[in-house]
Order: structure tokens, then sequence, then C-alpha cells
């Protein structure tokens, strides 16, 4: 409700509006201080308590999990981290790659076959993935892709298409076509007005949908976990679950590892604060 | 923006590159070993692996240790393709289902000790080098026990009421049907019988259920106690003995006082509490490639030297008897305390059944703590559980039948396909479609290729069953819709009855609903009160919400559990606020229920408001103004102008959302985990417990998700004609 004639708030609305919101940010954020209190924590005694304040502040968790090496002294969190910003990106840069110039087309061109492909899209989401990984593991070493970052970037990204797919269609519709035929009048063919009018005119979209590509990749842990078998290619939630074992998990370093894996998607929320509104803005999801 | 997506872009660069220089150690030349230790165990694995390699310089040797959660589905995919290790190291109670899926090759070398011999042979055919004993023990906390003597169960629970208020005589997790195993050992009772039929029913079973309840009701043990508390309350010195395993030692803090022997003697039966026992063996992959090195290794890692050097590097309960009487390790006394126990305990029965029992056992022993049922009756039904997850696959069907009836429809859609082909329209219409193609034909390819393609062969599969062949190895047989009738019959069961498919059905669709109803009410309403132009730090609030998907969802979904805890939980602790009993959350389903849905409302109410903040800001601001010239108030705004035009933009994400939310499976599984007795299950879990926890019935898991997927099919066509007929 965007608009000018709102009336100036009361003093009471404008309370209740902030209590509100207040309310459910503290919804939001409480489970995830439990998460950073028991991170912080030296020690945990378990005791019932309402407010998540750590029994003293020691980073010494943190330090464990960033700190730790292998036994040839390589320093693991460090391998880890830079193998998922590796495989995070690269999942994020191929599924815009496959998924842009397709989008485009179901929001520009009417062609055989659309409708059923759209469809086809929409019912890979609803197919649990239960039993489409044996295939998927015999597949992918059919071409030779296993243990490899580039048969799992392969794997996540193609999972990410589909919601891009609906995404860029979405923002694609939502640019004025006049924009790029008056390129194209004035003599650029459709690829490059594409790639110089629309594609900048979607950058907000582009960077909400790389982020949840990203993001995919960024905490996924099974299927690489099944697919690599070299410690030097695991990703950084694999570690993570080193801490979750059969019987010696240990939480607080799990807490610990959570918080840290978080990081990064946080300060890209941070950064892309802006666009993740306006990027589902223009046209949202259309299914 | 653009500058950050540099710094990825390049820091991606610099990691391919760096991956590419080196160059990935070549299986063929190298003796692979899997493990799935965590930190400190994998330590004494190096340690002995490391000797070996500087007595045996021409080996080279690569160990990959790998997450737990995802070992075993690793080694069962891996070993048939051929990727698998030389050389793995895991438990013996998953030997039998590792035979029957062919992944091991027995070993010659005679084991003496008749314990881990027993343990490590089936059919007469030996897997293995035995490497260490795993049991529960007692420990004692030495400051609290305070010089009494413990040794039986008796002894600890009359010290209940000596002890400092919030600490208990025991930390025990008996909801666990492994863990509670010893008190049923200690009546006379057990899991699995000589002859392999499941044996947990009778006097002797009840007896030892209705004690572990009044174990907890007279406050000697604490309530749904999970491992984490478990080792929560002994570490933080709130537990005077705990029932825990080796797993336990490395997270004890050092100035805690503690020391650990076998479980203490029941006086009431005058029988030990014995535990189960597990041998964790070196085994030989089949198909290796170097089966002599692997054997040697194994040997070396079960020696006396590579013992030793295990126990003192990574705290290995070793099963090498001699290397205990070595000098060496005269001073590891907790070490031998986990020794003795894991000697005292009993073997697991090597069985291919063992592993089913667990479950039935444990939804038995939850059902009578909850005081749900009877002992005896919670009993029987866990019997009937056990007999009808384990039941013979369904017959061998010939595919003769369908291969024909599959030849036919290509045939038919071949002719199909020619026939409209000669249509001109059509041609036209596809040479017109050229452009477009040009523009979709690698998306079409790659999700084609990896994500349509598996999923059609996992539906494939659900027209199978794996049946043991005249080997006893487990083999792929066709067996028609078997899979179908039995799901759809409710297993020939009460059609509304206890975990039919209809039940949970029902189930599934209610948590849609509710799930819906939450996502959209919270979305929407913060989205309208952040879009006002007069709200301050709209930008700051934004962010702090949408925190709930930065953080991975397996990780918050296991806090939103621990909140829940009745005892320890901090829902419970707010609700003592207000003079509320605490609540037994996970006895009750709508309690469960509730908790499954606030997680999940809580993971998905930020995509509901970004979304619908997007959606508003598409709604013309000059409508509001026509509105607002009618003298139209707040109320006839929203009902008439926001929520019409605001609907249709969020359809799309709705559907989505619905999709999503039917199939979410992380929050069931991790924070009630189906709790009470598996009413809180959706489809998407009954599948992934079929598949994964009941015997790997792969194909039954796969029918399930044929049938899910036919589900959401027609709900959304279902949708998208009503939808179609509103607009109309």
């Amino acid at each position: 409700m965007s608009n000018s004639t709102e009336r100036k708030p009361t003093l009471l609305t404008s309370v209740l509006s902030h209590a509100f919101v207040l309310l459910l940010v503290c919804f939001a954020l409480y489970p995830l201080l439990w998460v950073i209190s028991l991170a912080l924590s030296p020690s945990t005694t378990p005791e019932a308590r309402v407010i998540p304040i750590p029994e003293g502040v020691s980073l010494e968790h943190f330090a464990a999990v960033a700190g730790r090496t292998d036994d040839d002294g390589s320093w693991l969190f460090g391998r880890q981290l830079f193998a998922s910003i590796f495989v995070a990106s690269a999942t994020a840069l191929t599924a815009i790659v496959i998924a842009t110039p397709a989008a485009y087309a179901l929001s520009r061109f009417t062609f055989v076959g659309k409708e059923a492909g759209m469809r086809t899209l929409f019912f890979t989401q609803m197919f649990p993935t239960v039993a489409a990984s044996v295939p998927l593991y015999l597949l992918l070493n059919a071409l030779d892709l296993l243990d490899t970052h580039a048969g799992l970037i392969l794997v996540y990204a193609t999972t990410a298409v589909p919601f891009a797919m609906f995404q860029l269609r979405g923002a694609f519709d939502a640019i004025p076509r006049d924009l790029e035929e008056a390129a194209m009048v004035d003599g650029a063919t459709r690829f490059v007005a594409f790639v110089k009018v629309v594609l900048p005119a979607a950058r907000p979209a582009l960077a909400v949908t790389a982020l949840f590509a990203f993001m995919s990749a960024w905490n996924e842990f099974i299927l690489a976990a099944t697919f690599l078998s070299s410690e030097h290619l695991y990703t950084l939630p694999m570690l993570l679950q080193s801490y979750a074992g059969e019987h010696d998990a240990s939480w607080p370093r799990f807490a610990a590892g959570a918080v840290l894996v978080s990081m990064p998607v946080m300060a890209l929320f941070y950064v892309l604060q802006r666009q993740l509104v306006s990027g589902l803005t223009s046209g949202g999801v259309k299914g | 923006m653009r500058r950050s997506a540099l710094v990825l872009a390049s820091l991606a660069a610099l990691t391919s590159a760096a991956a590419i220089s080196t160059t990935h150690a070549q299986h063929g030349e190298t003796l692979v070993v899997w493990h799935a230790y965590g930190e400190s165990e994998a330590r004494g694995l190096h340690a002995a692996i490391d000797a070996y390699r500087a007595d045996h310089p021409g080996v080279a040797i690569d160990v990959v240790g790998s997450p737990f959660g995802a070992y075993a589905t690793k080694l069962r995919q891996a070993i048939p393709a051929g990727n698998g290790p030389d050389l793995f190291i895991d438990a013996h109670d998953r030997l039998p289902s590792y035979v029957e899926s062919g992944l091991l090759e027995s070993i010659d070398a005679p084991i003496e000790d008749p314990a881990l011999c027993a343990a490590l042979t089936l059919d007469d055919r030996t897997y293995g080098v035995p490497m260490q004993w795993k049991s529960l023990a007692l420990f004692i906390n030495d400051e609290l026990a305070n010089g009494v003597e413990l040794a039986t169960l008796e002894d600890i629970e009359a010290q209940r009421d000596r002890l400092p208020r919030g600490t208990f005589a025991m930390a025990w997790e008996v909801s666990n049907a492994y863990a509670a195993a010893p008190l049923f050992h200690a009546y006379g009772a057990e899991l699995l019988d000589a002859e392999g039929h499941y044996a947990l029913e009778g006097e002797a079973a009840e007896r030892a259920v209705v004690r572990l309840r009044d174990l907890i009701d007279e406050g000697t043990l604490p309530d749904e106690a999970s491992p984490t508390l478990v080792q929560d309350l002994f570490r933080a010195g709130r537990a005077m003995t705990a029932v825990s395993g080796p797993w336990l030692a490395p997270s004890l803090p050092e100035d805690l006082s503690w020391s650990v022997r076998p479980l203490p003697v029941v006086e009431a039966t005058g029988r030990d509490m014995q535990p189960f026992s597990t041998v964790e063996a070196a085994m030989i992959a089949r198909g290796t490639a170097h089966r002599e090195a692997a054997v040697a290794l194994a040997t070396y890692l079960g020696s006396v030297e590579g013992s030793i050097l295990r126990a003192q590097r990574g705290g290995h309960i070793i099963a090498n008897a001699e290397a205990w009487g070595d000098p060496r390790m005269a001073n590891e006394d907790r070490l031998r305390g986990f020794y003795e126990a894991a000697r005292a305990a009993r073997p697991m029965p090597t069985h291919r059944l063992m592993a089913a029992t667990f479950l039935p056992a444990e939804r038995a022993i939850r059902r009578v703590l909850r005081r749900d049922a009877s002992a005896s009756d919670a009993l029987i039904e866990g019997r009937n559980r056990f007999l009808d997850e384990t039941r013979d696959p369904p017959p061998v069907q010939n595919p003769t039948y369908a291969l024909i009836g599959v030849g036919l429809l290509g045939l038919f859609v071949a002719l199909y396909t020619g026939r409209r082909l000669s249509d001109p329209e059509l041609r036209a219409a596809l040479v017109r479609s050229r452009t477009a193609y040009a523009w979709t034909a690698h998306a079409v390819i790659a999700v084609g290729l990896l994500v349509v393609l598996p999923l059609l062969v996992g539906a494939v599969t659900s027209f199978f069953a794996d049946a043991p062949d005249t080997t006893g190895e487990r083999v792929s047989h066709y067996v028609g819709v078997a899979h179908y009738i039995d799901i759809l019959t409710a297993r020939g069961g009460d059609l509304f009855g206890h975990g039919s498919f209809y039940l949970v059905l029902l189930v599934t669709v209610l948590w849609t609903a509710v799930n819906l109803v939450g996502h959209l009410g919270l979305g929407i309403s913060l989205a309208l009160v952040l879009n006002r132009p007069s709200m301050r730090l709209r930008g700051f609030y934004r962010v702090l919400l949408v925190l709930p998907w930065a953080v991975p969802s397996y990780v918050t979904a296991l806090a939103w559990r621990g909140m829940f805890h009745r005892q320890l939980g901090a829902v419970n602790a707010l609700l003592a606020l207000f003079d509320v009993e605490p609540v037994s959350f996970f006895a009750h389903f709508a309690t469960a229920f509730s908790a499954n849905v606030a997680t999940n409302v809580w993971l998905g109410f930020p995509f509901m408001m970004v979304v619908t903040l997007g959606a508003l800001t598409s709604i013309p601001t000059d409508v509001y103004e026509a509105a607002a010239v009618d003298g139209a108030g707040l109320r006839d705004r929203f009902f008439r102008i926001t929520l019409p035009l605001l609907l249709p933009a969020l359809l799309p994400a709705v559907l989505m959302g619905a999709v999503w939310t039917f199939n979410m499976f992380n929050v069931v599984f991790l924070v009630s985990a189906g709790e009470p007795d598996g009413s809180t299950e959706i489809l998407v879990s009954e599948a992934y417990r079929w598949a994964f926890t009941r015997g790997h019935q792969t194909g039954y898991a796969a029918a399930y998700a044929v049938l899910i997927f036919g589900i959401l099919v027609l709900l959304s066509r279902l949708t998208a004609r009503a939808n179609a007929a509103a607009a109309r």
C-alpha cells in the first residue's frame, strides 16, 4: 500500500506496527540465538532457560573448526571453504547460463512444446528425489564425472534450473518488449539486444536467482558426500557434518561450524538486500 | 554488486586452477581406505597407517573419511559401480546387509577369539579383520558417587535422593532400543532369538519395559533423554552415572573426575545388564584390484603393533587381546575399562534381521513410556510391525506382458508422432519455432539428462524389488505393480489404520494446508506493514527477518527440536513463566505436529514475505488514489484492492510453496522424527523410511514417490482449472 494518499499514521498504529514486526523479529532470531549461544559457550549445562545467553564467551569452538588441519598439516577449513566457494559460485553461474536464454525464450516466443515444457519443469519440482540418487550416481559414473567438482556443479546447477527459469521468465515478462525491439530496429541482432538491453534491465532478478542457486549448493552435503571420494575436493558442509557423527557428536562445534558456514550467506543477503525484494518484484515466480 | 561478482569469479578461477594442478591420485596404483570416523578416532587410524607406510615404502595408501550419515549409501553405490575403496572400516552389525548386497570379499585368515569370529562370520565365511570393540559402559562421576558402591542398578537408584536438585542418578537414553537392550537382557528378554525371530515380547520383556518407565517416573532418569542430553548432563556434572559408549570420552572436560566400568547387575533378577557389543572391522570391498595388499594392511591394523598405535593415538578400544598384555598398554585404565565392558557384553547377533528389530522395539518402548498402551499391547504391536516391515518381497513376475505393453505404447507414440508430423501446419509451426529451440536446447538437454532422466529411472525402480537369489545375495527382480497394490491396500491392514497410505496422506494434506496458512498469514501481514512508507527501519527489519533462510535448515531444525524438550527446552521454560505445566511435545500428535509446523513456518515465512513485498510494488498506486477519492476505508482497501490484486501475483509462489511443503522431509525427520509413534510422518518421510531405515526397500520407496508425484500433479491441475474458472 505504498501510496501518497495514506493518512499520516497515528502514534498507536505506528507503535502497533513496530510491536508486531519486533515480535516476529524475535521469532525469527530466537532459534538462531540458541545456535550462536551454543557455539560461544565454553561448556554447556543443560538447564531450562528462556533467554539464550551463553555461559561465558569463548571462541574456542570457532577456533577449533576454523583452524582444523588434516594429518598432512594442510588447512582443512580453508581448503573446504575454497572448494565450497568454487562449487557454489560455479553452480550459480552455470544455472544462470543455462536458465537465462531459455527463460527469455519462454517469455518472448511462442513455440511448439512450450506449454508441455513449462509443465514438465513444474512437475520436476513435485517428484521426491528419494529414488533418483542411484540413477544419478550411475549417470555421473557413465559421464566420468564422479568425484569431480564439475560433476557436482552440474548436478546442483541443473536442479536449480527449473526454479531459476520460473523466476527469470517472470522477470523478463515484466520488461517491456519495446526496449529490445527499439535496439533491433537500430540494427542489433536479437542476441545483442538480449545481452545489451534485456540482461541489464533484469539485473536484480539475475542476482537473486544466482543467490538461490548459490545457497542451495552452499548448504548441500548428501550428494556431495556420496559423489566425492577425495578429501581434497570436500565442501564445507561435509566438514560440518563430521561434528555430527553417529555417537561422537560435538554440538558446540557443530553450532560454531554452522555459524561460520552461514556468515558468507548473511553477507550476501546484506549486500543484495535491495535486489532481494526488487528481484522477486519483477514478476515473481510465474508458473 | 558488480564488484562482489568480480571477486567471486576470480576466487572461483583461482580455486579451479589449484584443483587442476593437484593431480588426482589414481586409484589404479593406490590402496584406498574408507572410514567414517570422527576427528579423534581418525587420528588413531592415520597413526597406524603412517607406521605401515614407513615399513612399506612401495605401497601408496589413500585414506578417505566420509560423513557418517552418507557412509553406507556411498558404499552401496560406489562398490558395485567399481569406484569403491579397496578396504573400508565399519561395524559388524552392518555386515549381513553388505554381504547380501554383494559388497564384501571374504577373508581366509582365521580369527582365534570365538566372540570376534562369530561376529564376523556369516554362512561359514569370515569377513574382515577385527579392529575394535564398542559397547555401552557405565560412566561414573567419582565426585558425585563419593565412594559409594554402585554394583547394582538398585544401588544407583538409591542414591537418587541424596543428590543435589537437578542432578540425576543416571543419564540413559532408554527410549533407544540399543541403549535399553541391557535391561531386557537382565530380565531374560531379547530382541532377536537364536533362530532369528523377533523376541521382544512376553512377560520378561513387559517387566523390563515397565521397569524403564518406573526409573523415569521416580526421577532416577531424565525424561526424553537423547544422546546429546546424556552427554551434556554427564559432562556438566549433573548426572552421577551415565550409560554411554567410548564415544563420550573425548568430549569430557579435563577437570571432571570419572571412571568407567561394565554396566551393573539388576538385583531383582540377579542378572548382569549386558549391553550389545559390536566389532568394528577392516573389510575388503568386492572387486578390489589389490586384494592381497588390502588384506596385508587390514592384518597390520589388527596386529599388536597397529592396535597399540590406534589405541594410544586415537583411543580405539582395540580388539586384539594380545595387545592388551603389552606393557605399553599398562596405563590405559579408561580404555581398559571400556574393553572390559565390551568383553562382558553380548555380541550383537550377525543376522540379517537384527537391524530391523530396533525401530519396532523402540516404538514399543516409547508407547509404554508415554503410557499410550499397556506393555503387552505395545510389545505385540512392535512384533507385528517388525513382521510387516521384514516380510518377503512380492513374488517375481514375468515381465513379458509389461515389455509387450511398453513396446505397443512406443509403437503408438511413434505412429502418432509420425502422423502429427505429416500435418503441414505443425511442420510450419515447428519451422517457426526454430529460433526458440536455439535458445532453449541446452536447457532442455541439461534438465532432461540430469533431472528428468534420473527421476524417470527412479520411477521405473518402483516395479522392482530386491530378493535373495540362489547364492543368498539380493538382486533386483521385476514384481509388476505389487508395490502399488500393497501401498494402496494399506498392506492388507485397515485402510485408515496406523501408518496407512491414506492416513499419512491426510496428515500430509493437513500439514501442507496449515503451513501455507502460516506462511501466507505471516508473510503477507509482514509485507503489508513493512511496505508502509511511514515505517521506519524497514531495511533493517527486512534483513533480520530473512535470516532464518541463511542458516542451513538441518542445523536450525535440530535447534528447534532442542527447544521443545520437556525438561530442558526453552519453550517449556517460557511456558513455566506463565505457570503452565511442562508439555511433552513429542508425546501427542497435536503438540508434535504443532512443533513441526512452528519450525516449518519459521523456515518458510521469509520467502512469502519477500515475494509479497515484490508483488506489492506492482500494484499501481492510482488505484488507491481513486479509492481514497471514493472514500474507501482501510478495510475496504485491503479486501477490495490489495488482496484481489495480490493473490494472482502470489499464486505461482503459493503453488511452489505448497509443493515444497508437501515434500518437506527435513523438518519432519529432524524435529518430531515421526513421533509419537509415526503419526506425524508425511508421505515423503515415510518414503525415506522405506528407502533407508526399513531394509533398503528402494522399490517400495520409489512407488511412494510416484504416488506423491501423481497426487501433486492432480492437485495442481485441479488448482489450475479452478483458477481458470474463477478468471472466467
